[in-house]
């Protein structure tokens, strides 16, 4: 494949689609497909059909539109507009709209409640780099995606590029890793491009583990646009010089690993993999690896542990998996959502990806926003928007007239941000002073009925349950944490309690092994910060403010008991 | 290079022809076990001890590790399930939006708990830790398929369909048989068979 090759396809695809009059998408992303939005499409290909406009009408598959929760959505892109909960009885009267004259008039204004303008706030507000495509283009159609200048980055970078300059273009575009730590991905590209490997082998991985609950961003960009990240992927093989590519993908994810099967056959026949892509001298081919539900393998160390057949327990590091990986080879690791990042940046080059965000924390990030607000969905905004704007202004605020109490973002290795922090700019940097990190991007909305030791309670026992067992900081302090937490809730712990439960919890903060044990107490944490009184409450009064804890053992000091009867046993140590 | 010979599979249903073809795939290399898994839980249904053997002895890994990673991941089971799956996504979205009730409800009409089988050997009950179905939460999958808000009504009236514990113990229905440990995801793993992308 040439440049001109590539630009014939995208020329005849583009006169393709310009000959349609109309163009309506149906989100077909698991969310609304789960609803039903196959029938949807259906429904409204049969329609166009019976109305013979097919040569006016193009129905499509698309992804991701970001409006999930109102689904199944409908996008009438020719007349902007976007229409949430369609049934396929619904499709004649879409069909009908589209003669209907196009008002102009007030352009935010929702007509029955099914309608939004392609130009209302949700969508203005946002920036979308990584989301661009998303609910525009089928993702299962390269055509689709060489259409929107799609693997043009790869030829330029193949043809015209040193992998030097490559690194360089990431590193001035001050790109930080999205899967959770942050990490500078020109610095990671860079050492990774230096390591030596004895045998010249070098490996990628995509890491699309995203074990984290209450984030799914990864796996929407999968589903809507998983070319954009087979491009990140070839691009980034090329600048650090590896030969072979793993995509590690949850298996609880069967409709992105369908999409990536697809993509990545069409990518092949293409000749963007294999050998001697774009006619030069550089081959890379990508395989595909299924996660097998453990939230630790999403850690680097046991990701690569994973992908070699074996139990995903962590490593103790140096040395890095940048020196020596998978197989014992350099290996690069990045975030679906980082891979993503590059085509683009590579397209406008590093300068202009600088330009969005804030000064240390660069571009946009998805964040996925669920729990107790109107709007649940995906948004991609430019880092450095203050909270209140990302919850009220995106995502439509808190429903049912109640009030905002917290924001957990960062999942189980995250926080909770309260309402007094909302003018908060949502950065690295700004999250981290504010006690949360940004993790991968979930946003989890809470509001007043929500107790928030409860919600502590929650995520110590996911990382109980899902802690590893190979140190003792957190295999044994999670279930410790977890059962004073327990107790509190239970109503049957003491103000001694909480002391120990703040001890245990800087304790597998500095001696575990892995991010795992060592974020762990987080959520802990920042919920004492910030709702001391809530934990004083459960044990001083034995109530609970938000009326979520039941007390089922209130007053029967079942703890005690516990100790006592082991005592008789002689069998306590 | 000692010279290796493929052992012969543990029976002669042709289903093994599958797992064959998975291993073939990845060319019987040792770092290709959970893959292999995957296709032997997809074609069986669970993992027991003659698939295991025969997965180590192809892929020339020891038992040990093979045991080690079905055990380790709450995707794999070793016991078979029951003829429908429910799944609970206990995911912090479907968490917030009452999780806890639609077990509680399935328990109430099947006497299972995560990670049990309801005595008719019908329903098995697991929970998964998150499905990335946040923007439908509270999300459950039944055999395979996705629903989404579900109510504890809904899950209700699904599970009554696939069994009829209730009338036959008048009352309460009867404790659930074990199967799994619970937090695992459901068996029923459309990573082979195309899922309902058309
Ligand atoms: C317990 C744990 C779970 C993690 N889970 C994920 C995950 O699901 N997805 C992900 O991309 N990164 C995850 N990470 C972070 C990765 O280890 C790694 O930092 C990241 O994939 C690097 O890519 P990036 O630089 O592009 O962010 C996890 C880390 C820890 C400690
Ligand atoms: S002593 Fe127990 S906890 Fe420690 S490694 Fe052995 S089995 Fe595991
Ligand atoms: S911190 Fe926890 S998850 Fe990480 S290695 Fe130790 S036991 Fe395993
Ligand atoms: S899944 Fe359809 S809008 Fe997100």
């Amino acid at each position: 494949m040439t440049h001109d090759e590539l630009a014939e396809i995208r020329k005849a695809e583009q006169e393709r689609k310009q000959k349609y009059k109309h163009k309506i998408n149906v989100c077909m992303a698991s969310g609304c497909l789960s609803l039903r939005s196959d029938l949807v499409k259906e429904a409204i290909t049969k329609e166009v059909d019976k109305e013979c406009l097919a040569d006016s009408v193009l129905v499509s598959k698309v992804g991701c539109v970001g409006l999930c929760s109102q689904g199944p959505i409908v996008v009438l892109e020719t007349k902007g507009e976007v229409r949430e909960g369609i049934t396929p009885e619904d499709a004649e009267a879409i069909i009908k709209s589209l003669g209907a004259e196009h008002d102009g008039g007030n352009s935010n204004e929702l007509v029955d409640g099914v309608v939004l303008r392609l130009d209302s706030k949700f969508f203005t507000r946002q920036k979308k780099i990584v989301m661009e495509h998303s609910g525009l283009i089928d993702p299962d159609r390269i055509e689709d995606y060489i259409a929107v200048g799609g693997y043009e980055s790869v030829l330029d970078v193949l043809t015209e590029m040193s992998p030097a300059e490559v690194i360089d273009q990431v590193t001035r575009s001050g790109l930080r890793g999205r899967g959770g730590a942050g990490y500078p991905t020109g610095l990671k590209w860079s050492t990774v491009a230096k390591a030596f490997s004895s045998s010249g082998e070098k490996f990628i991985i995509c890491n699309a583990d995203e074990g984290d609950p209450g984030a799914y961003m990864d796996r929407s960009i999968l589903e809507s646009n998983p070319h954009q990240v087979i491009e990140g992927m070839i691009i980034g093989a090329f600048a650090v010089g590896a030969s072979k590519g793993f995509v590690y993908v949850r298996a609880e994810y069967p409709l992105a690993i369908e999409r990536l099967k697809i993509a990545l056959k069409q990518a092949e026949k293409f000749g963007f993999l294999g050998h001697n892509i774009g006619g030069t001298t550089f081959s890379f081919t990508v395989e595909l690896r299924y996660g097998a539900g453990a939230f630790v393998t999403g850690e680097e160390t046991a990701l690569i542990a994973s992908v070699g057949g074996q139990r995903g327990l962590p490593q103790q590091r140096p040395p890095y998996p940048a020196e020596r990986g998978l197989f014992g080879r350099p290996t690069l690791i990045n975030n679906v959502e980082t891979l993503a990042n590059i085509p683009p940046i590579i397209r406008n080059g590093g300068d202009w990806f600088a330009k969005i965000g804030t000064e240390k924390s660069k571009g946009t990030k998805v964040f996925s926003l669920v729990g107790k607000i109107n709007n649940v969905g995906l948004v991609e905004v430019p880092l450095g928007m203050p909270l209140r704007e990302v919850i009220y202004d995106l995502g439509g605020g808190i429903p049912d007239g109640r009030t905002f109490k917290a924001v957990q973002t960062g999942g189980p290795s995250g926080g909770c941000i309260p309402a007094e922090h909302l003018d908060l700019p949502v950065d690295f940097e700004s999250l981290q002073q504010a006690g949360s990190i940004m993790g991968s991007g979930g946003m989890i909305v809470m509001d007043d009925a929500s107790c928030m030791v409860d919600v502590a309670k929650y995520f110590m026992g996911f990382c109980k349950s899902e802690s590893c067992g190979k140190c003792i900081p957190c295999r044994v302090g999670t279930v410790q944490m977890h059962a004073i937490l327990e107790r509190i809730t239970d109503g049957t712990a003491t103000m001694e309690d909480l002391g120990l439960l703040e001890n245990l919890c800087g304790l597998a903060k500095n001696a575990s092994i892995c991010g795992l044990g060592q974020s762990a107490p987080n959520p802990v944490l920042s919920t004492l910060r910030y709702f001391r009184d809530e934990y004083r409450a459960h044990i001083e009064e034995r109530r609970c403010p938000a009326g979520v804890c039941k007390f089922k053992n209130a007053g029967k000091d079942v703890y005690e008991e516990d100790l006592e009867v082991r005592d008789e046993t002689g069998t306590s140590s | 290079m000692i010279s290796f010979e493929k052992p012969s599979p543990p029976s002669d249903d042709r289903r093994w022809k599958l797992v064959d073809r998975t291993m073939r795939q990845y060319g019987y290399a040792p770092d290709a076990v959970i893959q292999v898994l995957h296709t032997v839980q997809e074609t069986f249904g669970f993992l027991d001890i003659d698939a295991m053997n025969y997965v180590a002895a192809s892929l020339r890994v020891p038992l040990s590790q093979v045991y080690g990673v079905a055990t380790f991941y709450h995707f794999f089971t070793l016991k078979p399930q029951g003829e429908h799956t429910c799944v609970v996504c206990t995911g912090t979205a479907c968490y917030i939006k009452g999780a806890q009730d639609l077990l509680d409800a399935v328990e109430e009409v099947t006497g299972a708990k995560p990670g049990e089988t309801s005595v008719d050997g019908k329903v098995s009950v697991l929970t998964a830790r998150c499905l990335g179905a946040c923007g439908l939460a509270a999300a459950a999958v039944y055999d395979g398929e996705i629903a989404a808000k579900v109510t504890p009504d809904a899950i209700k009236k699904q599970v009554h369909e696939w069994t009829d514990i209730v009338e036959e113990a008048a009352g309460s229905p009867p404790q659930g048989i074990p199967t799994t440990p619970p937090e695992g995801p459901a068996p029923q793993n459309p990573i082979i068979e195309g899922v309902t992308a058309e």
